[in-house]
């Protein structure tokens, strides 16, 4: 099982919290950009990719919950 | 416990209503706010809002939907004037008194001002004193003159300047962000503000506003004078706990609650009001930052439904102050600070990372446009690393 993480590039001010949280999906480069490591982590990443949707300073960050219906 | 408020409807009530449901509580939740908006955020007030590049609707917290599933008892306009800890009752400004099992106290902070109120004269806390700063500025005065070189006051003069308004810029101290970022930093910042042509005046303060129906200059602590028509005071703010006379709990310089966020049996504060121990860096205090106000409701929250259990509250604050194209960042505690080194980048391009150490250990970090750096050196900090280890470390 895995899940759809979706961040909104327009808000997202690459302050690098998500990637403090949750460095196996977000990652910010030298670049100064937010790069996605994975667009659908695994279900073990939920916790920590919720917890970065909540601390997001722009919310900028959410889980489409589109799995298999 | 079968019903709880939380007074104060901003960011840190939000985050405790909201964890406070996610944590499994569904007895009847209050929220007393005095302000009749529903909960918004602040850092954009100082940013978008007055630079014009959003408009206000983008500055709710919560979605609509969001919002109403918290299932809230709503209080709004409608301000806490007294409480009593030991009865856990709280009494509003309409009379209403709320008898309840828990109380989360999130009442943040208010701005100091000088002198009394007088036209042309604002300060910036809330989203009604940032849309009468942006309408000001849509008037195109001649000067806009910022007292108090603080991160807010540094952000209405970038905003300001952004929209092309002349800027003048007091602070008292001898660099701005002396405290918080240490004097050499400071000054680095200072040229930034320098350099898009804000006038900024060092170790100077504001002795007297100047008007009689609306504001017409200022006279400075050297006896000079500014004319203008529109003054920002950004000098600082003052914790929101007056209601809480007579309450029984302990008030200084905010709430003082334990090193787990409790004030009293059943009874605990979070955000820009609550005042702890941080055990961390086995100091005292009170942060004024966006993160804290988050993290230490979900604290306080957590604290309130299953007990001391949840364990003492020792984050590493952090906050971001956007100035210009620059974004700043400060995570840790630069207080009395012994050692100081740029990892990355340089001064010169004001792209760079530093870090902070206290008695042989890093304790803070500060980047300019180096948000990941900040992150990574964020994680040294709060694993206490030795400042030799910090050192070496490649990022
Ligand atoms: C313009 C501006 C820009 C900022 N930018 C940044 C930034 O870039 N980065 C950063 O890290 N932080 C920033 N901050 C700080 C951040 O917004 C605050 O730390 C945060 O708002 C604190 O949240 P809080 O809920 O504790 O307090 P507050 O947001 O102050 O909320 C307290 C609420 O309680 C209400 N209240 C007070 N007394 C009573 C009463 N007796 N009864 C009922 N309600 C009451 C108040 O009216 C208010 O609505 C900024 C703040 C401002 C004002
Ligand atoms: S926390 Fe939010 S704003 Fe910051 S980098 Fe991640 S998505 Fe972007």
């Amino acid at each position: 099982m895995s899940f759809k993480v979706v961040v909104d590039y327009d808000l997202c001010e690459s302050n690098a919290i998500c990637m403090q949280i949750a460095p196996d999906v977000f990652e910010v480069r030298d670049d100064d950009f937010l790069y996605l490591l994975t667009d659908t982590p695994e279900e073990d990443q939920r916790a920590k990719v919720e917890e970065s949707v909540q601390r997001c300073p722009k919310q900028a960050i959410a889980i489409a919950d589109d799995s298999e219906e | 416990m079968k019903s709880i408020a939380v007074v104060g409807a901003s960011l840190a009530g939000l985050r405790a209503a909201e964890t406070l449901r996610a944590e499994g509580f569904d007895g009847v939740l209050h929220l007393v706010g005095d302000e009749v908006h529903r909960p918004y955020d602040r850092p954009p007030l100082s940013k978008q809002v007055l630079s014009g590049d959003w408009d206000v609707e983008r500055v709710w917290l919560s979605a609509d939907e969001k919002f109403d599933a918290l299932n809230l008892t709503t209080h709004l306009g409608d301000a806490a004037v007294s409480f009593d800890a030991a009865a856990l009752a709280v009494t509003l400004a309409s009379g209403t008194v709320l008898d309840v099992d828990g109380v989360v106290i999130t009442t943040g902070a208010r701005t100091r001002t000088i002198g009394g109120p007088m036209p042309g004269v604002y300060t910036l806390r809330t989203l009604d004193d940032a849309q009468a700063i942006r309408a000001a500025f849509e008037k195109q005065p001649s000067r806009v003159v910022v007292i108090g070189a603080g991160f807010i006051g540094a952000e209405v003069a970038a905003s300001a300047r952004g929209l092309g308004l002349d800027v003048t810029m007091l602070e008292m101290a001898e660099a701005p962000f002396e405290r918080s970022l240490g004097a050499d930093m400071g000054a680095v910042l200072a040229d930034v503000h320098r350099d898009h042509g804000v006038d900024l005046r060092l170790g100077v303060g504001c002795e007297a506003i100047l008007g009689d129906e609306h504001v017409t200059g200022i006279r400075l602590t050297d006896g000079s004078e500014i004319e203008t028509e529109l003054v920002v005071v950004g000098i600082g703010v003052i914790p929101n706990v007056e209601w809480l006379d007579g309450s029984g709990l302990t008030i200084d310089n905010g709430v003082v609650c334990d090193t787990t966020s409790l004030a009293a049996p059943g009874v605990v504060a979070a955000g820009d009001v609550a005042q702890w121990h941080n055990g961390h860096f086995d100091e005292t205090m009170r942060v004024e930052h966006w993160d804290n106000a988050i993290t230490q409701a979900a604290h306080a929250a957590k604290r309130l439904l299953h007990g001391a259990s949840v364990g003492p509250y020792e984050p590493v604050p952090w906050f971001w102050s956007d100035q210009y194209d620059r974004k700043i960042q400060l995570a840790g505690r630069t207080t009395d600070f012994d050692a100081f080194q740029i990892v990355d980048g340089d001064i010169e391009s004001r792209k760079f990372a530093a870090i902070y150490g206290r008695n042989g250990v890093i304790v803070a970090v500060l980047g300019f446009n180096r948000p990941r750096h900040v992150m990574r050196y964020r994680g040294l900090i709060d694993m206490k690393t030795s400042w030799a280890d910090a050192l070496a470390a490649e990022f």
